[in-house]
């Protein structure tokens, strides 16, 4: 028992009785991306019998371009939550960057391209300022975000009625660079019988952006880390800080995307919009699979997210229902993957 | 041989509370020092010295022969000196390959291609933990489903890998079963046998004799004892650690469990159930 010289260690020991096998099954159910693609199954195939009209081309396009625009917003949503924060100025964040690029064209009477790249640099500002004071203040982000969700739309309100009078901004349709930037924020093409808009190919393009980012770069890996575990994750060098300001600034990059794409599809802006669409971005996460609590969680999932909201909220016209239940489905949704991925969770962390 | 780490009189204050009075340790490579002590005897600053969190006041410190002061874990950790806590810092939904590499992945490619060698990744990861006789059936899985030992045992592996030289290990076997605590001190030997010297922290003095060559007993913050394998039995080292007017109470329980039987006498760790662990490692 207390045998004096020290031994050599053993070889792997054999078939390991502690290591059951792990069968496929339960491997999908660990996907975080499972419960909304099934979700979505089953949304398609609801609407494809309650409504006549879902199945046609012209309605797919429907669709695709409302997922589009809020899948935009979903994936570095999605991004900042597996992260473990929230940002709740998102939706008004679009708002106040298609208001900038409209209002700093008008006034100084520059070229259109102009007001974009300055609501570029204030909105990245905005994003810097969510990740900063989080970093720096340590309070949870639904405070932080909260307080910068009141103050823009207190200022987008404001400014807009200072500087034009009116609730919304002058229109900018026939300044210098119109054109142009339409053609990349908000043009669309025609193939038969579908009519693509541009967002979808942003959402794309985001998608498989973020995707990459997540899955195959260093970045990708501290994201999880910094959700899953920060304290962990700084004691092994991860640079925690750097992160968080990165994944708010990611939200507002694709905010200003996203508020171009409403300055460019018309040519004046409502200040009072935005308000709310936080939450339509959190809930498309959230039902894609990613954690509340962070460290879990993908793109894929969020924009899968997305396009269960365009099929529901445009499903529920096509099948000439009263949209007032359309909240109620989003409620029901949102519980469902809410209660999937704690038992997903649960079992992932099973000891 | 110079030792890997040694300390020779060091000791520590907070403020007017010396945590650490006179305290010498060494350890040399291919050895195990257990530091034993109960609660509140010095143990946790002696780990915070060692691994650059705090700095001595007194004595001298010299890693390989060589006096030092250690600025901060990053020194540490760059003269060899890895320290595996109690919490483990590992991310528990993220999958095995993932928290091994974590912060210090391995990329290939340039500019905007520059991504990680995912292939690098749990090829790696799974050869060391073989190495350290741990066989994953799956690197892909959450690091959370495997159990505390193993968890321990990648923590390890994870430090032996990025080029440790000394390992400081923080109560390993504190939060574990009897089996469990089996594993990890297999997995201690292996990295002893493995060429580096292991600074193992434990209250438990039968875990400390099965795989320790050198003892530091530490008791309110100052050392108790220090002994070589050769020069102490496991009855001699229990009885020390326990020591002063603990004894009489012990040795009043244990002469209880003497009669009736081989009851273990403290929960902490029976020398009977974790033979077995040792037994393998003597085959």
């Amino acid at each position: 028992m207390t045998a004096s010289a020290p031994a050599p260690a053993p070889a792997a020991p054999a078939a390991d009785e502690r290591l059951a096998p792990v069968p496929l099954l339960r491997r999908l159910l660990g996907r975080p991306e499972l419960g909304a693609v099934v979700g979505a199954a089953a949304v398609f195939l609801f609407f494809s019998f309650a409504a006549d009209s879902f199945l046609r081309a012209s309605s797919l396009s429907t669709v695709l371009y409302s997922a589009s625009t809020l899948g935009i917003m979903a994936v570095p949503v999605a991004l900042l939550m597996i992260g473990g924060e929230f940002d709740l100025s998102a939706g008004v964040m679009v708002t106040t960057s298609a208001l900038v690029s409209s209002m700093f064209s008008y006034q100084m009477t520059a070229n259109v391209w102009v007001g974009v790249l300055v609501s570029l640099l204030v909105t990245l500002a905005l994003g810097f300022f969510n990740g900063y004071m989080l970093t720096r203040t340590k309070l949870p982000s639904f405070i932080i975000t909260l307080g910068t969700f009141l103050m823009l739309t207190g200022l987008n309100l404001g400014f807009t009625k200072l500087i034009t009078g009116t609730v919304s901004t002058k229109s900018i349709a026939d300044m210098e660079g119109f054109p142009s930037a339409r053609a990349l924020f908000a043009s669309q093409w025609t193939l038969g019988p579908v009519t693509l808009k541009v967002t979808v190919l942003w959402w794309a393009a985001l998608v498989a952006l973020a995707t990459w980012i997540l899955l195959r770069t260093r970045a990708g890996n501290w994201i999880f880390a910094v959700g899953g575990g920060a304290d962990a994750a700084r004691a092994v060098g991860v640079p925690v800080v750097r992160t968080r300001i990165g994944l708010y600034m990611g939200v507002a990059l694709c905010a200003w995307i996203s508020g171009q794409h409403i300055l460019f599809s018309y040519d004046v802006v409502q200040s009072g919009e935005g308000v709310g669409n936080e939450f339509l971005y959190i809930i498309a996460a959230v039902i894609g699979g990613c954690l509340m609590t962070g460290g879990y969680g993908s793109a894929i999932g969020a924009a899968v997210g997305a396009f269960i909201f365009g099929m529901t909220s445009n499903g529920i016209v096509y099948a000439q229902w009263n949209p007032d239940w359309f909240k109620f489905f989003l409620g029901a949704m949102l519980l469902l993957a809410t209660l999937l991925n704690a038992w997903v969770r649960k079992r992932a962390e099973a000891k | 041989m110079t030792p890997l780490v040694k300390l020779t009189g060091v000791s520590k204050s907070y403020g007017s509370i010396r945590a650490l009075r006179d305290v010498s340790l060494e350890v040399s490579a291919g050895e195990i020092t257990c530091v034993l002590g109960d609660n509140g005897a010095g143990k946790s600053t002696l780990i915070k010295i060692i691994s650059g969190l705090h700095r001595h006041d007194s004595g001298t410190f010299e890693i390989d022969g060589e006096e030092t002061e250690l600025a901060n874990p990053r020194a540490a950790l760059d003269r060899g000196i890895a320290t595996v806590y109690q919490d483990l810092a590992v991310v528990p939904l993220m999958p095995v390959w993932r928290n091994f590499f974590l912060g210090s992945e391995p990329t290939r490619g340039r500019g905007p291609l520059r991504r990680l060698d995912v292939d690098l990744m749990r090829r790696t990861t799974r050869s060391e933990l073989l190495r350290m006789g741990i066989d994953l059936r799956d690197v892909d899985q959450p690091i959370g489903t495997l159990s505390g030992g193993e968890r321990q045992c990648v923590a390890i592996a994870r430090a032996v890998h990025f080029g440790a030289k000394v390992l400081v290990l923080d109560e390993p076997t504190a939060a574990l079963g009897v089996k469990q605590s089996g594993v990890v001190l297999k997995y201690v030997a292996a990295a002893r046998d493995a060429g580096l010297g292991v600074v193992l922290i434990t209250h438990n003095p039968h875990h400390a004799h099965l795989v320790g060559d050198r003892f530091v007993l530490l008791k309110r913050g100052a050392m108790a004892g220090s002994h070589t394998r050769d020069s102490i039995t496991l009855d001699e080292l229990t009885r020390q650690m326990a020591g002063g007017s603990e004894l009489d109470e012990l040795s009043h329980e244990l002469a209880r469990v003497a009669q009736s039987g081989p009851q273990p006498p403290e929960p902490a760790g029976p020398a009977g159930t974790t033979a077995p662990p040792r037994d393998d490692t003597t085959r």
